[in-house]
């Protein structure tokens, strides 16, 4: 059976969310346009007041926020709220230029907890639940979001945050931890190293696992299933906008519903940045509607995903988002064309490679080259050489068809490429443009 | 009469061969014969040692990976004319070789030893029996 976190508000109508929107909308229109002297003067340059924006219908009239006016007024110039009524930060991992630096009233982190409790439910999570959160503690939204959503559903947590994959190992086996929240490229790390101990999934407790924070491809998801014998679930978010939770999978593992009560989603055309009609593929542009301290109207995600408002088997009515195909900035142009590394992950996986790889881009008498490095495994190998050619040749042969350009592909030793706790580092560019 | 070899997948990079060997000489596994085959891409080391299941477990430790293949090894005199002697009764029932390496040594120096990788063990063997060309086991490998 189902199990919702809130169901009144999970469940609601179209018209009940509707009416939510409409209110919440105008409302922080015009906390913005009074708080907010660098939102407002956009608002003027392009002729809009709070007497415009009367419902989501006029969401489009407002203008559009991005990582460069983030670093721009970089880090109070967003602020809704006077600092006094701030009592967190939290921080984007970003290695290049500024970080993003997002701030929390009491009233924001209580929305976003309730929004990872409604994922953990969304996976089954009860208060009989042990949850073990293995995203890194600290700044990074990951740790902090999942651990307060599962004090509110009442799950007992282990806060292991990142590292340590053994001591990991042990607390899921001594305490029989049933959830395990991560990046998903941790979740295959834990698997695979829980596999070399001569673990099956009949050996491991967990029941359901909440991944995100990284771009995964369907594969990847069927793998980790079968590896550790449990149900993965989907969940995004952005540290600008609070972080996981902003939309989560259910159990249907169909796309992942919107908290459509405080983010209203839109899908945009980048270059042009039009309205994009349902299901029309485009750029994800989040306005959160009852943030206080870091009050984001239309933000430009850059991820790329598309919406459907279809009925969902789960009984939720908010609606959902596909899990987007990698950020534009995850997107490599690799002789004009545009690569996203989880394409290359998806015919990996269906090759029966594992899904630790590393792409490395670079430019060879002007053109770009494309190498694909793949680890060899006891299941891979065999004594015929010309077998493992005629698998690499066949496994060109997939990539070909799935990005429409060459790529070499690399067999390299094993556990060569480096594992990651946190996100994996998956592109190595080394044109110099 | 089949002898068990090491099949080891390289990385072609420097070095590669040179941590093998390494982890075999650290465990005190003493190789009797080593082939190389390559693309410009990647290599497979092909050794007959004295202990082959305790070799794969100690390159298994140190993150390679290697498998066992079945391997025919045939004693031939070391003199003029002695190899093609050996191929032309396996030509003679047509049999399929898919690669071959040599040593020498062992304790009777007059001999060679040729190391065959061929689809049918069977057939390999009936096409030697009663030609003074012994095949050898694994126990006289090891003690090689
Ligand atoms: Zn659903």
């Amino acid at each position: 059976m189902e199990h919702y976190y809130q169901p009144e508000i999970e469940c609601a109508s179209r018209e009940e969310i509707r009416a939510i929107q409409n209110e919440r909308l105008t409302a922080q229109v015009k906390r913005v346009w009074e708080n907010v002297p660098y939102y407002r003067k956009k608002m003027e340059a392009k002729g809009v007041t709070p007497e415009d924006i009367r419902s989501v219908d006029d969401l489009h009239k407002l203008p559009f926020l991005s990582k460069a006016d983030l670093r721009e007024v970089y880090p109070y110039g967003l602020l809704g709220k006077p600092l006094s009524e701030c009592v967190r930060i939290q921080s984007t991992s970003g290695t290049t230029g500024k970080r993003v630096v997002a701030f929390y009233t009491r009233h924001d982190i209580d929305l976003w907890e309730d929004c990872c409790a409604r994922a953990i439910c969304a996976a089954g999570g009860t208060n009989e639940d042990v949850c073990q959160v293995s995203y890194g503690y600290g700044l990074f939204t990951g740790g902090p979001g999942l651990n307060g959503g599962s004090h509110k559903v009442g799950c007992l947590t282990i806060p292991t945050s990142s590292g340590n994959t053994d001591r990991q190992i042990m607390f899921i086996l001594d305490l029989q931890a049933t959830i395990l929240c991560c990046t998903p490229s941790y979740a295959a790390y834990l698997g695979e190293r829980m596999k070399e101990m001569g673990l099956g999934p009949d050996d491991i407790p967990l029941k359901a696992g909440i991944f995100g924070a990284e771009a995964w491809s369907e594969e990847m998801r069927h793998d980790i299933e079968k590896t550790l014998g449990i149900k993965a679930y989907d969940i995004y978010g952005l540290t600008e906008l609070s972080g996981p939770g902003v939309s989560f999978e259910c159990s249907a593992q169909e796309g992942m519903h919107v908290n459509e009560d405080h983010f209203i989603p839109e899908i945009i055309d980048p270059e042009t940045e039009e309205v994009l009609p349902e299901g029309a593929e485009g750029e994800l542009v989040f306005t959160a509607i009852d943030k206080e301290a870091f009050p984001m109207l239309r933000y430009r995600t850059r991820d790329i995903c598309s919406l459907t408002y279809e009925k969902c088997s789960c009984g939720r009515t908010h609606v959902r988002m596909r899990k987007p195909k990698g950020r534009t900035d995850d997107m490599l142009i690799i002789r004009g064309v545009n690569v996203f590394p989880s394409q290359i992950e998806t015919v990996l996986i269906n090759h029966g490679y594992a899904a630790n790889y590393q792409i490395v881009v670079d430019r060879v008498n002007n053109t770009d080259t494309l190498d694909v490095q793949v680890e060899m495994t006891p299941e891979m190998f065999t004594d015929n050489m010309g077998e493992i050619t005629a698998r690499q040749k066949d496994l060109m042969a997939g990539l070909q068809s799935m990005l429409g350009i060459r790529a070499k592909v690399s067999l390299v030793a094993p556990k060569t490429i480096a594992r990651s706790e946190g996100k994996a580092i998956r592109v190595i560019d080394k044109r110099k443009i | 009469m089949s002898v068990k070899q090491v099949s080891v997948f390289l990385e072609n990079r420097p070095g590669q061969l040179k941590r093998m060997t390494g982890v075999l000489a650290e465990k005190g596994v003493d190789m009797r014969a080593l082939s190389l085959a390559e693309t410009s891409e990647f290599g497979i080391a092909r050794i007959l040692v004295d202990d082959a299941y305790g070799a794969i477990q100690v390159l298994k430790d140190a993150d390679f990976v290697a498998s066992l293949t079945s391997v025919i090894v045939v004693q031939i005199p070391d003199e003029a004319g002695g190899l093609d002697h050996l191929l032309q009764y396996f030509a003679d029932t047509n049999l399929n070789i898919e690669y071959m390496y040599a040593f020498l040594g062992g304790k009777e120096e007059k001999h060679a030893y040729m190391v065959f990788r061929v689809k049918d063990h069977r057939s390999a063997e009936a096409a030697l029996a009663g030609k003074g060309l012994p095949l050898l086991t694994q126990e006289q490998i090891a003690e090689m």
